[in-house]
């Protein structure tokens, strides 16, 4: 049975843009190998993404699958402080909330990390 | 097999001037219909400008119209390229006027320009109607309303070409309609050809905010990687008669169209991805496929498109006050120190001068732009001593001079507060909120004329 990997961020496994619409944010997780997806499908769910945005007060984190590409779509409503319109703070699109999620620990096999990250572990 | 190609040479309201120029060239050795697009009308844009005109401020259209049309009209009537555009914005018949004027100031006499009109409400309903509606999203609805716009689809700007329109000018409509409106009008698409309606829906999207598809919004270096980010190419998408795309770039530019960077395009400001709705089709890029073909080239395949929802959904805009913003920076030994009790002495000073309006408070450098409007993360943040740090204080409210009392409190710290207090800055700008609703396919009256 394979040894389970060590923790590390979702950054050095997948990429991910952020979108806004009124007050909801809606973030793509990219695996940059489409192998990872699987691994993604269990580590990155709707609980964990919703306990990295806790400290504001969010709606409902609905989660996508979009096998297609692969990749998966989160959105997560009223997460923006009021949006573009109303918040005070500096990012009311939210655009680095896609930042955010990918600070997520994760384990997924090494041979799943992108290149630059394989290399600076081996 | 024919194929047609589009080119968007702006993808928001203050995006570059000059991103045309090789567009043109681009298209000028394309053997097919081509077309340029320029989408330039954000929800909030259309407010502002909608507020400018009430207020006597601004023309209702986008004051960059002559910007963007100036140095491209021209070289798009030489080449035979369409252009189509909604920087028409609030006022899609006075874009109309003064786009005709600077084609004469150029020389351009035959150029046939048309306006596509009636997304605004207003001039169908009342504002008591309007106010009446239950918000889908976005904030409640309550008098006087600043502006109601619906997005019209594909198919006026597809009557404008077909009237043989050389520029086409809109208000506002879906951004994927500046692409589908060409698709729709050279391949003669059926209300009933959903996969066809889908592939240029989903061009559309693509392509609808320039360079994002093209490498920007994307380099994080070394793993994502951008060559030549500051003279980045934007897309061209070529759309052939079987609903195949492909999205390339001009050679000689910068940027990057990659695999990555179209997935993260498709994905983009989307929420469910099997019902991306709009008044032309509700899209599905669930199975989409994309594929590198080439050098900056990549084939996207597989849109899938169901019948498009029985409503529109239209925008409307209120006033929301004055956002009023003051910083001042602390650097160096024990700076967050000095930061945070800038701060504490700021709050005790709006206590004084009963301060009503929503404040927030943030240290630039710890946690600021994830943080909350309480600032959580902050308080539960390593605390780092030194630093370069920049205290920000943030604060809405309908009344100017509130904002400005704030401002100066801030400005004070240079002689009240903490030490080595510097760099203060101030800005105020007004603000205007959203809201979303539903209504009735046939509510709008849709007008397309030439000027």
């Amino acid at each position: 049975m394979a040894e389970t990997p060590e923790e590390r961020p979702l950054h050095v496994f997948a990429h991910a843009r952020a979108g806004d619409k009124g007050n909801s944010v809606n973030i793509s997780v990219i695996p940059y190998y489409a192998g990872a997806y699987d691994h993604l499908l269990s580590e990155v769910t709707e609980d964990r993404v919703r306990a990295l945005l806790s400290h504001r007060s969010i709606g409902k984190v609905h989660r996508y699958e979009v096998p297609g590409l692969p990749a998966l779509n989160f959105v997560i409503e009223d997460a923006l402080e009021g949006g573009v319109n109303l918040s005070l703070g500096l990012d009311g699109h939210g655009k680095s909330l896609s930042f955010l999620v990918l600070t997520l620990a994760v384990r997924i096999p090494l041979k799943f990390a992108h290149q630059a990250a394989r290399l600076q572990v081996l | 097999m024919k194929t047609i190609y589009v080119a968007c040479g702006a993808g928001f309201g203050g995006d570059r001037f000059d991103a045309s120029g090789p567009l043109i060239d681009h298209l000028a050795d394309c053997d097919g219909p081509r077309f340029l697009i320029f989408e330039t009308l954000a929800e909030r844009t259309l407010a502002i400008a909608q507020n400018q005109m009430l207020r006597g401020e601004g023309p209702g259209y986008s004051e960059y119209l002559e910007r963007y049309l100036g140095p491209v009209l021209k070289p798009c009537q030489e080449a035979g390229i369409k252009i189509i555009t909604n920087l028409g914005a609030a006022n899609v018949s006075g874009a109309g006027s003064r786009a005709q004027e600077l084609a004469r100031e150029l020389g351009l006499n035959a150029l046939k320009i048309a306006v596509v009109e009636g997304d605004d409400l207003l001039s169908v309903t009342s504002q008591d109607t309007i106010a009446s509606m239950e918000p889908v999203e976005g904030t409640s609805i309550a008098k006087p309303l600043v502006g109601a716009n619906v997005y019209l689809g594909a198919r006026p700007i597809a009557q404008a070409l077909d009237l043989g329109a050389d520029l086409v000018l809109t208000g506002r409509c879906t951004d994927a309609a500046l692409t589908l409106g060409p698709v729709v009008h050279e391949f003669d698409v059926p209300h009933d050809d959903l996969h066809m309606l889908a592939a240029g829906t989903l061009a559309g999207h693509l392509l609808e905010c320039g360079p994002q598809v093209t490498g920007a919004y994307f380099a994080d270096p070394p793993y994502k990687s951008v060559p030549d980010l500051a003279n980045i190419g934007y897309p061209v998408g070529e759309i052939g008669a079987d609903g195949n795309i492909t999205i390339t770039k001009p050679s000689g530019t910068g940027g990057l169209v990659s695999e990555a960077t179209v997935k993260e395009q498709i994905l983009y400001e989307m929420h469910d991805p099997a019902n991306y709705l709009t008044p032309d089709v509700t899209l599905d890029v669930t199975h989409v496929s994309v594929n590198q073909e080439g050098p900056d080239r990549v084939r996207v395949t597989g849109a899938q498109g169901k019948p498009p929802p029985a409503t529109l959904k239209a925008t409307i805009s209120m006033d929301a006050g004055h956002l009023g913003e003051a910083e001042m920076s602390y650097a160096g030994p024990n700076a967050r120190a000095r930061a945070e009790l800038a701060i504490d002495v700021l709050r005790q000073r709006f206590q004084r001068l009963a301060i009503s309006c929503p404040v927030r408070f943030d240290i630039l450098g710890v946690m600021s732009v994830f943080d909350d409007d309480d600032g959580t993360l902050r308080a539960k943040s390593e605390p780092d001593p030194d630093g370069d740090l920049r205290v920000r204080v943030a604060a809405r409210s309908d009344d100017k001079q509130e904002l400005e009392r704030i401002a100066l409190e801030v400005y004070s710290l240079w002689v009240t507060g903490p030490a080595g207090g510097a760099g203060f800055r101030k800005s105020l700008s007004s603000k205007v909120k959203t809201a979303s609703v539903l209504v009735d396919r046939n509510l709008p009256d849709v007008t397309v004329r030439l000027v």
